[in-house]
């Protein structure tokens, strides 16, 4: 069964069709790639699903529940959890603050003014948050302030803020760019982890490194439109990918 | 004091704060400031001081009308007395439920807004409220004479408990005790503590973390799951409350509102002591505001006759042009020296006072254990 459905979504930017009649279907359960060349509208497509940009046409449907016109915070609530391309995390708090805030936003809903408990005596939050700290590896500097963190790093810890709140739907827009070699195979490892675990994810990623090892479908996305979809041998060998996206070179 | 939910830390921090308080007028002696009309100063600032850290040291948004909210504190607080009664708790809590319910509607219009636009927004509607207490409002605000109390005043609540009438204008008074000199300081000094331990609970508890979170990445916050909208919605209030308080309390010891109160100048004044003691930690804004209050005072004291006396020993001409180009700094001058005082602590001290003493304490410490890890650079909180 899906958990996710795109139906015929537009999105135009003043001249440009950034998103051209796009359909899409994600299990529950697996992970799907998305991969196209830069500009294709990847980001874009996911920017509609968390109610950063609205769609001109179309439908959003997230476990029976449309997602059009909902708040960005009503769309993290009912399980959809993003990491940026470029990493968004809160710079001046801790590596421990930045999962603990989405940690009480699951615990605790949109708003809640909880004012007279302490946040050092929030004990079960703390070690759900330390938990998750450990599995990307940034247990150490737990105390450290955000902002002095390497790119990977930060990368790394919005992944934990997303995955502390156990999402149904895990959206991580290429989640291993600008990262070394050997982190991006830590990052893999941890993906595929997480995948076992039966979270959705849906990935956008460039490196063909990355998709082949994790994906379980792929969509191709050119110039706004799906011009591909199947499982990754069929895509490697796709002709329209290689000319559209692969340049021909052979995978 | 487990009871009240806070770490030895935080309880040390609390018991000096009160000690502070308590021995004010014997700390303040030896500096020429122990006498009730300054402290009161100090702790009714400082109440607005810490009202206002909560929106903007925390939330990181900038109101540049928080002086209406002191204003309508003290127009609530001098209409409780002239209608019900001279006892000051109904005219607290009006002056602060008012500041709030204000601060409610203004801050859902401004919130719209973030950044200068916010700020303008703010700043818009404190002019406007300055403006319409010297034209439309004048019933209520008796215009520029400012709202007094009369000997004809109705006080219901009184004539009901049968309070005597007195022959002159009656005092602000606690169940009996009257607000003036020491009582009204230690009443202030009181409040300025309430305020001070609920500020605390603030910074420490969740709610406190998301405003901060709101300050650092507010679109974060928001794509993952929290309403950012009512969160500084309720900092707002919780600032207007505090600046209502602070209205009342003026009305409290001088029984007497003018719109003068909300003027521009004085919703930056604010933004100055908290800024100058350091935005975002829990003492910057009372230390902020009692060194600005205390040195407005000495300064503001000074006269050409002073002046011309200190400058006594040089000759005649040397001593006129010194007494001149000092009397441009205090007086009525002080402002500038207030300006230049800003300036400097703005470029060199971004952090206010409390980066200065976080700063000189890591000095000691770096001298001692060698460099510091880059740990969380938790701000000095020790009094
Ligand atoms: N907010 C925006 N306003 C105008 N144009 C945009 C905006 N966001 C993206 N675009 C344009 O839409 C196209 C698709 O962008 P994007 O979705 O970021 O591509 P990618 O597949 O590389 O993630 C690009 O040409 C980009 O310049
Ligand atoms: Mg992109």
């Amino acid at each position: 069964m899906p958990i996710l459905t795109v139906k015929n979504v537009n999105k135009r930017f003043g001249g440009l069709q950034a998103l051209d009649n796009v359909n899409l279907e994600i299990e529950a359960g697996t992970v799907h790639a998305i991969i196209g060349p830069n500009g294709a509208g990847k980001s874009t497509l996911l920017n509609c699903f968390i109610g950063k940009l609205i769609p001109d046409t179309g439908l959003v449907d997230f476990d029976g529940v449309s997602l059009l016109g909902k708040k960005p915070h009503e769309i993290n609530q009912v399980g959809v959890s993003r990491v940026f391309q470029t990493p968004e995390i809160f710079g001046d708090l801790s590596l421990l603050e930045n999962v603990m805030i989405p940690s009480f936003a699951s615990r605790d809903g949109a708003f809640r003014v909880n004012a007279w408990s302490s946040v050092e005596n929030e004990t079960s939050i703390k070690e759900q948050a330390m938990a998750l700290l450990e599995d990307v590896e940034l247990a150490d500097s737990a105390q450290v302030i955000a902002c002095q963190l390497s790119r990977g790093d930060k990368r790394r810890l919005e992944l934990a803020m997303c995955l502390v709140q156990q999402p149904k739907l895990l959206l991580l827009d290429e989640p291993t760019a600008g990262m070394a070699r050997a982190d991006t195979n830590n990052t893999i490892d941890l993906l595929k982890k997480i995948a076992s675990k039966g979270i959705t994810m849906m990935i956008i990623e460039h490196d063909m490194h990355v998709v082949f090892s994790l994906a379980e479908k792929i969509s191709v996305l050119a110039q706004g439109t799906v011009i591909a979809e199947g499982l990754p041998e069929e895509i490697k060998g796709h002709p329209k990918v290689q000319e559209a996206y692969l340049g021909g070179a052979h995978l | 004091m487990n009871w009240l939910n806070i770490n030895k830390n935080d309880r040390n921090l609390l018991i000096g704060f009160i000690v502070v308080v308590l021995l004010g007028p014997l700390i303040m002696e030896p500096i020429g400031g122990g006498y009730p009309d300054l402290l009161q100063k100090f702790a009714i600032f400082g109440i607005f001081a810490i009202g206002f850290n909560i929106l903007f040291g925390l939330t990181g948004y900038l109101s540049f009308g928080h002086a209406a909210f002191l204003g309508i504190g003290s127009y609530t607080a001098v209409w409780s007395f002239k209608l019900l009664t001279m006892n000051v708790i109904p005219a607290i809590i009006l002056a602060t439920l008012l500041g709030g319910f204000f601060a409610l509607i203004i801050g859902f219009i401004a919130l719209r807004r973030s950044g200068i636009y916010f700020s303008i927004l703010t700043l818009a509607f404190a002019q406007m409220s300055y403006n319409l207490a010297y034209s439309v409002l004048t019933p209520i605000t008796n215009g520029e004479t400012g709202l007094q109390l009369r000997l004809h005043d109705a006080r219901v609540v009184d004539g009901l408990f049968g309070v005597e009438r007195t022959a002159g204008l009656p005092n602000t008074e606690l169940f009996g005790l009257a607000m003036s000199g020491w009582n009204g300081y230690y009443f202030c000094g009181f409040l300025a503590i309430v305020g001070f331990f609920i500020s605390l609970r603030i910074f420490r508890s969740p709610f406190g973390l998301m405003l901060r979170a709101v300050k650092s990445n507010q679109h974060r916050l928001s794509y993952t799951g929290l309403n950012t909208r009512p969160y500084t919605l309720a900092a707002f209030v919780i600032s207007g409350m505090y600046a209502g308080l602070a209205g009342g309390l003026l009305a409290v010891t001088d029984p007497l509102a003018g719109a003068e109160r909300m003027q521009w100048t004085a919703s930056g004044e604010v933004v100055l002591m908290t800024i100058f003691g350091g935005a975002g930690t829990l003492l910057g804004p009372v230390i902020g505001s009692a060194v600005i209050k205390y040195f407005e005072n000495i300064f503001s004291s000074f006269n050409e006759g002073i002046l011309l006396n200190a400058f006594s020993f040089l000759p005649e001409g040397l001593q006129q042009a010194f007494a001149w180009t000092v009397g441009l700094f205090v007086g009525e001058g002080w402002h500038l020296t207030l300006g230049l005082l800003f300036m400097f602590i703005v470029i060199f001290l971004p952090g206010g006072l409390m980066e200065g003493a976080t700063r000189i304490k890591s000095l000691f410490q770096s001298s001692t254990k060698g460099s510091p890890p880059i740990q969380k650079d938790l701000p000095v909180e020790k009094s």
